[in-house]
């Protein structure tokens, strides 16, 4: 405080003297430069949040013409034709919602096996090189996934796995159907390949703040290591896997490039995971660039709205569930 | 009723069927990367040459043609957008985790939140709403602001989360000897731990040059070299994806060999801040 004081009367006089004015008092008093510094740093935080709210209005204000022309409508109609300019949006949502929840069946599994493989049965430097390599898989761009999709993964589902499928579980109408190759079911392969990474490495931290002590309980106790981990390592983050899987899912849900390539761009809704489908993303991305008409452009904004909202619920979800996990394990 | 033995091996049985259950997804899950790599290798090597380096497209039917403009304009859109973002994500994350009570901070974190949610499609969409339209032309500037919100969350979180972990007595030292707050937490806090705030920033810079969907309808792309930043620019990622779904061949591989350059770049880049920059951490503790 004291030297806030002779600070305050030296900048008093300074205007006078700056010239005399001894180097060793800064100008501004060090509360005040402190102040400066927080405001600064609230601007940039403010100035932030600020971008968020700007591009939800912006879509709000390019969508608005398809949003009074077809409201809720919208959502239950699966009728799309630019040309007339007919736009519903149903085929899209369930394309979304059909390859994520496929990619997450696909996913969870070998996520939650890959996280116990990481980081209960592999030890020191191998475990850090696998996980390594998992991370890897996450740094993919999509593009490349998309790409090799298009040229290995799709030829393959359409020569090996559709046979498979067919002859196994061939009397469900989902896996009936002639098949292209690039499809849902294709797009569910690359999603969930993408998304693994994810998952498994918010599970391994998970299984990591295990206290070793339990795990010594259950083995002391002459179980094995599969019971072990059963025990004492799946079943308390049974909750913070769920919120790894919804955030999974959210990843799902947005992801663009590797879908538009592979799923074969069809706005219709059909039952067959051979066929091919469409997801809100994939249109946006196929179609934006040469939308003619303004109420297509709106109606992809739209679109657009929709997934915003639909990938904020899921990640605000798992948010909440990890949060409240991460909570009460610290307890 | 079964015996004790019996009902032991039961036991072992499952122990061993679970581990091996576990080793198969283990491979499963992995095997993807390697697949992909192994392609790449295979199908991009042939195309990899100088010429893929130094020239622009030729038409169809010449060879010859790279994909010189196509790096170059990644280079510029990730400096650009690195310039916006990392200044403001490094402010962002030491208001975060030095300042991380009140109001302001609830609000940013949430932001980030949301931010590193958004679809990069949607970013995109946002790209061409808060530029394009205004300035009625395809811009690299427009590409360079939706990939510099791509990058802008992750530095923010990595900033927050790295600095978080520096144990307080660095900074009551700092304030100990007199500093004011903002010098303490400039040349103590972050000057101390420049290494690791490195690693989170080329993490978010690997993951920007890979981006296609930001850039779509923003840079949208070009056949040729350019500089200027109001005009469309050609990347990488979505050179790749207009050549591959191309219907000729000549295309196809030479976005294959187009990919093979932007994965070794993104993994490259990724291995380089995990291992390099990782022994630093290592070693200080």
């Amino acid at each position: 405080m004291e030297l806030d004081i002779i600070n305050d009367s030296q900048k008093s006089t300074a205007k006078s003297e700056s010239l005399i004015r001894t180097p060793s008092l800064p100008l501004i008093s060090y509360k005040g430069q402190d102040k400066l510094a927080l405001f600064f740093l609230r601007f940039c935080a403010l100035s932030i949040f600020a971008i968020l709210v700007l591009m939800i209005g912006l879509l709000f204000k390019m969508a608005m013409p398809a949003i009074s022309m077809f409201g809720l409508d919208f959502i239950t109609s699966s009728d799309w034709n630019p040309v007339e300019d007919q736009f519903g949006g149903l085929a899209f949502i369930y394309g979304t919602v059909t390859t994520s929840f496929l990619a997450l069946i696909i996913a969870t599994p070998l996520s939650i096996a890959m996280a116990i493989f990481i980081s209960q049965i592999l030890k020191g430097a191998l475990s850090k090189v696998v996980s390594m390599i998992v991370e890897l898989i996450a740094a993919v761009p999509s593009i490349v996934f998309g790409l090799w999709g298009l040229f290995y993964l799709a030829p393959w589902v359409k020569s090996t796995l559709t046979p498979f499928l067919k002859n196994t579980l061939g009397f469900l109408p989902q896996f009936q159907g002639p098949s292209f190759g690039i499809g849902i079911l294709s797009a569910s392969i690359i999603l969930a390949i993408m998304i693994t990474p994810t998952i498994t490495s918010i599970v391994r931290e998970i299984f990591n703040s295990v206290p070793q002590i339990r795990k010594e309980a259950a083995l002391g106790l002459g179980a094995t290591k599969y019971e072990m981990i059963r025990i004492a390592v799946l079943r308390p983050s049974l909750s913070g896997i769920l919120g790894a899987v919804v955030l999974g899912l959210g990843r799902a849900l947005g992801e663009t490039m590797a879908v538009a390539m592979i799923i074969g761009n069809n706005p219709t809704i059909s039952k067959s995971l051979f066929s091919p489908g469409a997801t809100m993303a994939s249109v946006i991305a196929n179609e934006y660039a040469e939308a003619e008409g303004d109420l297509h452009l709106s109606a992809l904004c739209y679109i657009a709205l929709i997934l915003f909202a639909i990938t904020f619920i899921v990640n605000l979800a798992a948010r909440t569930i990890i949060w409240h996990n991460n909570r009460r394990s610290q307890k | 009723m079964r015996s004790p033995e019996t009902y032991f091996k039961i036991r072992k049985l499952k122990n061993s069927l679970f581990h091996l259950v576990v080793l198969i997804s283990a491979i499963c899950v992995m095997a993807p990367l390697f697949i992909v790599v192994a392609f790449l290798l295979q199908k991009g090597a042939s195309g990899f040459n100088l010429d893929f380096f130094t020239n622009i497209p030729k038409p169809v039917g010449e060879i010859g043609g790279g994909m010189k403009h196509a790096i170059i304009g990644t280079m510029i859109m990730v400096s650009l957008a690195s310039l916006i973002a990392i200044p403001i994500g490094l402010l962002g994350g030491i208001f975060l985790s030095e300042f991380g009570k009140g109001k302001i901070a609830t609000l940013l974190r949430f932001a980030t939140d949301l931010l590193t949610g958004v679809p990069s499609i949607v970013i995109g969409i946002f790209g061409y709403l808060l530029v394009v339209i205004p300035f009625k032309s395809f811009s690299a500037l427009a590409g360079a602001l939706s990939l510099s919100l791509i990058i802008l969350p992750i530095v923010i979180r990595s900033t927050e989360e790295i600095l978080k972990l520096i144990p307080n007595h660095y900074r009551e030292a700092g304030l100990a000897l007199g500093l004011p707050r903002w010098k303490m937490i400039l040349f103590i806090i972050v000057k101390g731990h420049l290494s690791q705030l490195f690693t989170g920033i080329i993490l978010a810079i690997s993951r920007a040059a890979g981006e296609t969907a930001p850039l779509l309808f923003t840079a949208f792309g070009s056949l040729y070299l350019s500089y200027n930043v109001k005009a469309p620019m050609a990347s990488l990622p979505v050179q790749i994806y207009n050549y591959a779904i191309s219907p000729y061949k000549d295309w196809q591989s030479q976005a294959w060999t187009g990919a093979f350059v932007l994965i070794t770049l993104v993994l490259g880049l990724n291995l380089f801040a995990r291992t390099v920059f990782g022994i630093k951490k290592l070693r200080r503790k």
